[in-house]
């Protein structure tokens, strides 16, 4: 067990061409952080220097105490899951789970007690003699995570790992994941560009984008509160409406928006803080065009048109109302779940 | 080129594992190559006592020379003779055992074992079917008029060399025209029906032209095995006769590097040889290279 | 019609079998023709049905060879070539796994050259410089050996590139799970690259262990001791051996037993030849 301390890391390959710029985190010993991002931010990189798979180029990173930068990734008591298992195809389960400790030279009975306890844990051990071939996606994802666990390292490593899964069992393995980790209290890193993963499964969440770090914080506070118009769009589904403050300022009275700076020009509403009916005490009201319902089962969401505005805005209701598409519906926001950004520095202003 | 994209680590560690390689190819390729190169702007006189640097003469002379100029030729015919049998033959059972369902694999066994047969095996056991006194050809081809003699008629034995030549290399160019022929999609057989394409039809409109590649590749790859694989085809049977009509150019660069002892022309001839072989090879990889990743 | 019509499948069955007959024939006539006693072959033409002399020619062949010929016993030379066969195909893979793994999985400086280096063998087969590396190998006192009738011909663009091919498929994960699991290059390739390659080595295994056993110029120009005669190039010696006609019921058990082991070696496994050959060659 160990903590991570990431200090002004940074990538740059040959050719000059930048992959992670200036990024500071501090992993407590146990904590499991999440990093997401879209495709390209660079958070498979930053997870693969800390693996050291990647050189690092610039800044230190320490697991523990020791400085851990020109280690070889055997070195740095870490266990890594691969996006695609990289399971070895012609050796068996137990032959997988076991060639870490081979290598480094456990005893024969240390090993194989390691072996079945992780297969014991992870529900794999009638397959122990099977090749990877002759397993199901869901069960080589165990085997997988097997290897990593024989190992008890200071640290696990998920590269995307539950992207080579189908919906019903990513949630499950998501589920089963998080528990492992939190009844063996392993410190983890684990990478994802789903949001929703990246929510249901963080201590803490570091949103990336073009190599530097958008914001760090506990999955509430960043669905709560995002530091920028980034993360604002890119936590939560369906994403935050961004209005145009001028619009709004032309829509309500002066003293509704007394409290958004005035440098503010846009205007964040998540799709659930609108409400159906006539504006309440405090709250601003809003009127626009049914233009489709898409009716979910226990919630449903409203694509509207507001006059005057190019963007349709999605509401998000916890039930499926009795309204016709084409009709006019008025909606109320209270004010203190309006998130005003400058739309410059993308910044948040309050 | 690529490798991986975070490559192992080892400043010496490379180097040894290409060595053995590197150092088989440098002693025993490149650097008999040169000397090749180099022995042939030379020339001994006859009691191999003074060496002198002739430049381009022992080029001139070769191809002011008659025998040489046959042995291009004879290379040439055999050459365009063997690839051709080998290949049509070998087209023709193709698409015959692609017709095939359950049998097809039985015909392929059948077919394939003569790639083993070594040239030279493959030479003698068609000399002997040929031998004017005792074997069965000559005696059938009696019977039609005419008197088969490899060892005086020029033609007689160039069809000898050229059918054991052929024989030995129908396997090789059965099995990639029937992957090429298995890769051709059904369906455009199927359009080409529907269009109204007789059988005939579809086979020179449709198939010929989509197995293009593949004959072209096998064209060149034949050329190269008549003109340098086919040695033990020759020295094992006609020895070159009769009267240089089966002298073929690797034949003739062993004779007078070996037999005759004539360094300076034989190394001229194997410089020629190399020059062949690259161009081949250079023409095989351009067309491979439209495949092939490198 | 797209389906076959059945006067048309009689006809391919026709071709077939008429071109089976004609690609077997010459192994046929080799057969029957090495089991008659010398006698047949004075006169007439030659037999097309067994005669009773099989073991013993046989016999002579492999144990007493032709002293008058200047042949050894065929039971010698058919070791020769074996042990020549085994040590090209063992040479060939080895030396082109290493290379291939130097190329694929390392970045070092020349590595381009070297590539090139290796392409360069394939146009320069030994036909075409057949005086100077008899020189060479006569200088290093390599002349009636078996590493001389092997080591030069071990070095293989082919099978480096084939393998090179191979690897290059091979997913980058698992060399980064194996170096987090403590593996370091020459354990990586043992323990992971080698047995995930071994339908590869082995379709390479049967092509090259028939293009071994078939030299044939160069154990001519390399060895002049019988003793080691490959049992391809000594066929030759032979046939041409005199003025006289060949004693062809000997010369023919001599082709039978010369051409056997390939050719069982490419029945027993022609799934790993056909891949070996189409593979080699793309």
């Amino acid at each position: 067990m160990a903590s991570i301390t990431l200090d002004k890391l940074g990538k740059v390959y040959a050719g000059n061409v930048r992959a992670v710029t200036d990024v500071n985190i501090d992993i407590k010993d146990g904590e499991m952080i999440v990093l997401v991002g879209p495709s390209g931010c660079g958070k498979s990189t930053l997870l693969r220097m800390v693996a050291g798979l990647e050189t690092i180029t610039e800044g230190t990173l320490k697991i523990g105490d020791r400085v851990v930068n020109h280690l070889e990734p055997a070195e740095r008591d870490i266990a890594m899951v691969f996006q695609n298992y990289a399971l070895y195809p012609h050796m068996t389960v137990y032959n997988n789970l076991a060639y870490g400790l081979k290598n480094r030279r456990f005893a024969k009975s240390e090993i194989d007690r390691r072996v079945k306890e992780a297969a014991e844990m992870l529900q794999i051990g009638q397959f122990l003699d099977r090749k990877p071939r002759q397993l199901s996606g869901g069960q080589r994802q165990r085997v997988a995570m097997g290897r990593a666990l024989v190992r008890e390292p200071a640290a696990f490593l998920f590269d995307e790992p539950l992207s080579n899964l189908d919906a019903k069992l990513r949630v499950q393995m998501r589920v089963e994941i998080r528990q492992l980790q939190k009844r063996l209290g392993t410190t983890s890193l684990y990478v994802t560009h789903d949001q929703l993963e990246a929510l249901t499964m963080a201590d803490r969440l570091v949103v990336l984008n073009g190599g530097r770090i958008e914001q760090i914080g506990t999955p509430m506070e960043l669905y709560s509160r995002p530091e920028t118009v980034f993360v604002a769009g890119f936590i939560g589904s369906p994403a935050m409406n961004m209005l145009p403050s001028d619009y709004l300022r032309g829509l309500v009275a002066a003293e509704a928006l007394a409290h958004v700076p005035a440098k503010a020009d846009l205007i964040g509403i998540r799709p659930e803080d609108l409400a159906l009916g006539p504006a309440q005490e405090g709250a601003l009201a809003l009127s626009g065009r049914l233009l489709l319902l898409e009716p979910a089962g226990a919630e449903s969401h409203l694509h509207l048109s507001f006059e005057g505005m190019a963007d349709t805005i999605t509401v998000r209701l916890p039930h499926v109302p009795d309204v016709a598409e084409g009709a006019m519906l008025n909606f109320s926001v209270p004010r203190d779940k309006l998130h005003p950004f400058d739309r410059e520095s993308g910044k948040r202003l309050a | 080129m690529q490798t991986k994209r975070i490559p192992f680590s080892s400043r010496w560690l490379p180097y040894a594992l290409l060595a053995p390689q590197v150092i088989v190819t440098l002693i025993f390729f490149i650097w008999p190559a040169s000397q090749a190169l180099y022995q042939s702007f030379l020339r001994q006189d006859i009691f191999g006592l003074r060496t002198d640097f002739v430049w381009f003469d022992n080029f001139s002379r070769l191809f002011a020379d008659q025998l040489y100029l046959n042995s291009l030729k004879v290379t040439l015919i055999f050459s365009v003779g063997t690839t051709f049998l080998s290949m049509s033959i070998a087209l023709l059972f193709a698409v015959m055992v692609n017709r095939m369902i359950r049998s097809r694999d039985s015909y392929t066994t059948f077919l394939v074992w003569p790639y083993a047969v070594a040239p030279a095996i493959a030479g003698v056991l068609w000399w002997f079917i040929f031998n004017p006194s005792i074997g069965i050809m000559p005696y059938m081809l009696k019977g039609f008029g005419y008197d088969w003699n490899h060892r005086s008629s020029s033609t007689d034995a160039m069809i000898l060399v050229i059918i054991a030549a052929a024989w030995k290399q129908i396997s090789y160019n059965f099995l990639f025209f029937l992957a090429g022929l298995q890769s051709i999609p059904q369906s455009l057989i199927e359009a080409a029906a529907i269009d109204g394409a007789s059988r005939f039809k579809r086979f020179w409109t449709i198939v010929f032209p989509l197995l293009s590649p593949i004959t072209f590749f096998l064209m060149v790859v034949n050329i190269v095995y008549a003109m340098f694989d086919t040695f033990g085809v020759i020295h094992a049977t006609t020895e070159g006769g009769p009267a240089q009509a089966t002298n073929i150019l690797v034949y003739k660069v062993y004779r007078d590097g070996f037999v005759n002892l004539n360094l300076g022309s034989s190394a001229a001839q194997s410089v020629i040889l190399m020059g062949i072989v690259i161009v081949l090879t250079v023409i095989q990889f351009r067309y491979i290279e439209r495949r092939v990743n490198y | 019609m797209v389906e076959n019509n059945r006067w048309g499948n009689f006809f391919a069955h026709l071709v077939l079998i008429l071109g089976v007959a004609i690609v077997i024939f010459p192994v046929y006539v080799a057969i029957i023709a090495s089991t008659h006693p010398p006698g047949t072959f004075i006169r007439g033409v030659m037999p097309l049905l067994p005669g009773p002399n099989a073991l013993e020619n046989y016999k002579t062949v492999i144990t007493d060879g032709r002293s008058r010929a200047g042949t050894p016993p065929i039971g010698g030379m058919l070791w020769n070539s074996f042990v020549m066969a085994m040590a090209i195909t063992i040479g060939k893979l080895s030396i082109s796994l290493l290379s291939a793994f130097a190329i694929v999985y390392f970045r070092f400086p020349f590595r381009i050259f070297f590539f090139w280096i290796i392409f360069l063998t394939l146009m320069l087969p030994v036909e075409v410089r057949i005086v100077p590396t008899f020189q060479v190998v006569a200088d290093l006192g390599m002349l009636n050996s078996f590493a001389g009738l092997s080591i030069p011909l071990i070095a293989s663009a082919t099978a480096t590139f084939l393998f090179r091919q191979f690897f290059m498929t091979v997913p980058e994960e698992l060399m980064e799970a194996a170096r987090v699991d403590g593996a370091g290059p020459m354990k990586f390739f043992k323990d992971i690259l080698l047995p995930l390659s071994i339908t590869n080595i082995a379709s390479l295994f049967v092509i090259m262990f028939i293009y071994g056993w078939n030299q044939y110029l160069w154990p001519l120009l390399i060895t002049t001791d019988p003793e080691y005669y490959t049992i391809v190039m000594g066929i030759q010696r032979m046939v041409t051996g005199g003025d006289s006609e060949p004693l062809w019921h000997l010369v023919m058990a001599t082709v039978v037993l010369a051409a056997l082991p390939p050719i069982l070696v490419i029945l027993f496994m022609q799934r790993l030849f056909v891949k070996g050959l189409t593979e080699t060659e793309k």
